[in-house]
């Protein structure tokens, strides 16, 4: 024991000496190692699938029988012009979803981001309209009166200790009340199509209708996913880590750009890309990075899966818990003025009826879980696809709201159940 | 096999705490030197855990000095011990289920690149401090669920290391343990002291102890009650002094003695 030697040091390699009976790789026999390539891929996809790791796999199916049963019934379903309103109008409730992705991931919930999207309608368009502020000013105001309000939610949540849904449920009454008094003398109040509002409205498209338009949307977001791709392989190449196969990745990219240059194709045989779904699919991917590449998103995975272990490691968790409150709060308004952009009006009705169980169903049906610490912000839009599909097919079969609240409320309960099942299953398999 | 150097890294003189109307730690002392295993047994309710929690600044000290290096420290907070160097593992391990062994091992302290979490520079060294430990565990990459109770705690155990500590407190790490697990860590434990760490583990299991430990140190009601080189040492004489018959023994020949005197 003559030199005493410290532990991997920051930035240099450790010692030879103890690198020699550590370079053959330890591995435990009795795991299944991965084969390379693409048939590592399929066994590997298959293995988690048998564990309960369905991740987005129900939702794609569910989404195929969808939309193959309202083709069936009405072969206008799959039309270029039914898929631009379905793209359009799922972008707002999927704001209101994408917020809430942050607190399910918590394993909270927040009851008030429909009372809080109609009251940020109603603000924006008392801001804009009866005091004449200018239409940008005004919008900046209103999310942060949204984020504002969430964070009151937060505060109470994470300070004095009352339960979230409590709080949220106390906020939906109460926000959705000084709505009404707010619009209480006039009843409704018009918004003008100008500005951030005409962009957020149903006749603003990407690149104002160009053909290229989608297709540039289309090959920014495959070549993203690839140039992506291949550096981060080159960089745990080059350390000496275990990177994807080119293989795998290439099979990415092949099925986004599938995907893509379809979707393209169709919006395009009519009006093109709705700006709306443009600006939901550019916070799907800020939100996508902030959850999963910044020390703030490894927090919030780090409180919804373990308090304790998050507080013992230094993480200040009632802070965590009011920012991600504050963030639902901010996207709750976000999507109240994507709401109001489609009538051009704020509204005694805003964010009444079934707005709240559908940002929630969509979250959950997308693959978010209810339990906290599993889930991922596209399931915001995946689940959007879902509720909106059935939405405009139910339309489209001139099908009774009741009948749509009910399925509506069956596919949430199913997705639900997949929620639970797959967790029990996680957990038999030693993966949850 | 033991190097033990002059100065202990951590000591304790003659400390004591109270919570209330219970005396829990009473004139303790206690050495740690570098790549020395010290045992810390006693019965329950004995103060095991309240020393812990002494040096690793859970409870400050109401009496007595704590010396690092040889030179007295306050020790009054978590963040004082950890920033001299100490690290401890609970029972209850407080890892996060839902991220992978990287993201628990990091937890709190991530690497950073331009802002962003550096996952391939964390990855590589997590693969270099397992490695290194010999720590067996079938991917970096898998949640912490799907790991055994044992690879559970030779993650804990690595999630100390991280911040590169000299002292390294484990309390009850084999509690939970089957046997395999168990020797897992007590591999791991003889090889923090290889790597010349100062280690205080707190176990009920005599066999434990004696398979790794250098020095034993018994607590009784609150006191030091006998510390004994491991070798040399019989399990008997060590469940003695933790049960107090040695105590009794003692008294008893004392009082003998005196007898004889007269
Ligand atoms: N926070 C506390 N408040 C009051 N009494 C305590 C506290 N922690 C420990 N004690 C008391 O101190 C004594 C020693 O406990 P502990 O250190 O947990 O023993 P051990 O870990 O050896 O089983 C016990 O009598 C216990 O009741
Ligand atoms: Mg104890």
């Amino acid at each position: 024991m003559s030199d005493k030697t410290t532990l991997s040091k920051a930035d240099d390699e450790p010692p030879v000496d103890e690198m020699a009976p550590a370079a053959v790789e330890v591995v435990d026999p009795r795991l299944l190692i991965r084969e390379e390539g693409l048939k590592g891929y399929l066994t590997e996809f298959k293995r988690k699938l048998k564990g309960g790791e369905l991740g987005s796999l129900p939702v794609i199916v569910g989404l195929i029988i969808i939309w193959t049963v309202f083709q069936i019934k009405d072969s206008l379903f799959l039309s270029s012009t039914n898929m631009v309103n379905i793209s359009f109008f799922l972008a707002a409730t999927g704001m209101i979803a994408l917020g809430l992705v942050f607190v399910l991931l918590l394993g909270e919930i927040d009851l008030s981001v429909a009372s809080v999207s109609g009251l940020s309608a109603s603000i924006f368009a008392i801001f804009s309209t009866t005091h004449g502020m200018n239409v940008w000013l005004a919008l900046i105001l209103t999310i942060l009166t949204g984020v504002g309000i969430g964070a009151i939610h937060g505060f109470f949540f994470a300070k004095i200790g009352v339960p979230a849904f409590v709080v949220t449920l106390a906020g939906n009454l109460g926000w959705n009340g000084l709505m009404l008094w707010l619009l209480g003398s006039t009843g409704s109040l018009s918004i003008q199509d100008t500005g951030p509002m005409h962009i957020l409205g149903q006749r603003s498209f990407f690149m104002d209708q160009d053909i290229a338009g989608a297709y540039i949307l289309a090959t920014v977001g495959v070549a993203a996913l690839l140039v992506g791709s291949l550096v981060e392989q080159a960089r745990r190449r080059k350390a000496g880590v275990p990177f994807r196969p080119t293989s795998e990745i290439a099979l990415r990219a092949i099925a986004l750009a599938v995907v893509a240059y379809v979707a393209a194709y169709v919006l395009n045989k009519s009006a093109g890309v709705p700006n709306a779904l443009v600006i939901f699919l550019v916070a799907l991917v800020i939100c996508d990075f902030v959850l999963r590449r910044t020390t703030f998103g490894r927090k919030v995975f780090a409180v919804g899966g373990s308090i304790e272990g998050a507080r013992r490691a230094g993480i200040n968790v009632a802070l965590i818990r009011i920012a991600v409150f504050a963030i639902s709060g901010g996207f709750a308004a976000i999507g109240g003025l994507f709401l109001a952009a489609q009538t051009y009006t704020a509204t005694l009705a805003a964010g009444s009826g079934n707005l709240l169980m559908l940002a929630i169903a969509a979250a959950v049906i997308g693959g978010t879980s209810l339990f906290g610490g599993r889930g991922n912000v596209w399931s915001a839009l995946l689940g959007m696809l879902v509720i909106q599909s059935i939405q405009t097919g139910l339309d489209l079969l001139n099908m009774n709201t009741s009948i749509q609240y009910m399925i509506t409320g069956a596919v949430l309960l199913a997705a639900v159940v997949i929620d639970s099942v797959s967790r029990r299953t996680q957990k038999t398999s030693g993966r949850a | 096999m033991v190097h033990v150097s002059a100065t202990p890294v951590l000591a304790l003189r003659g400390v004591s705490k109270r919570f209330g109307a219970v005396q829990a730690l009473t004139d303790v002392d206690l050495e740690v030197h570098a790549g020395e295993v010290v045992a810390l047994v006693g019965d329950n309710g004995a103060g095991k855990s309240t020393l812990v929690k002494t040096i690793a600044g859970v409870h400050p000290i109401d009496e007595g000095v704590i010396e690092w290096e040889g030179k007295a420290v306050n020790i009054n907070r978590p963040q004082d011990a950890q920033a001299l160097g100490i690290a401890t593992t609970y029972q209850d391990l407080a890892l996060c289920d839902n991220l992978d062994v990287v993201g628990n091992l990091y937890l709190g302290r991530e690497i950073l690149r331009v802002g962003v979490l550096d996952e391939v520079t964390m990855e590589k060294r997590a693969r270099e401090l397992l490695n290194t430990l010999s720590i067996r565990i079938p991917s970096v990459r898998i949640p912490i669920a799907s790991l055994s109770g044992g690879q559970r705690q030779v993650v804990a155990i690595a999630r100390a290391l991280i911040g590169e500590p000299k002292v390294v407190i484990l309390d009850e790490p084999t509690a939970a343990l089957g046997v395999e697990q168990t020797a897992q860590v007590l591999d791991l434990v003889e090889r923090l002291r290889e790597r010349g760490l100062g280690v205080i583990l707190i176990s009920h299991n005599m066999a434990d102890v004696t398979a790794v430990a250098d020095t034993v140190h018994v607590l009784r009601l609150g006191r030091n009650n006998g510390s004994f080189p491991v070798k040399g040492t019989t399990n008997e004489q060590i469940v003695a002094a933790i049960t107090g018959a040695t105590d009794n023994a003692v008294t008893r020949r004392q009082a003998r003695n005196v007898e004889a005197a007269k």
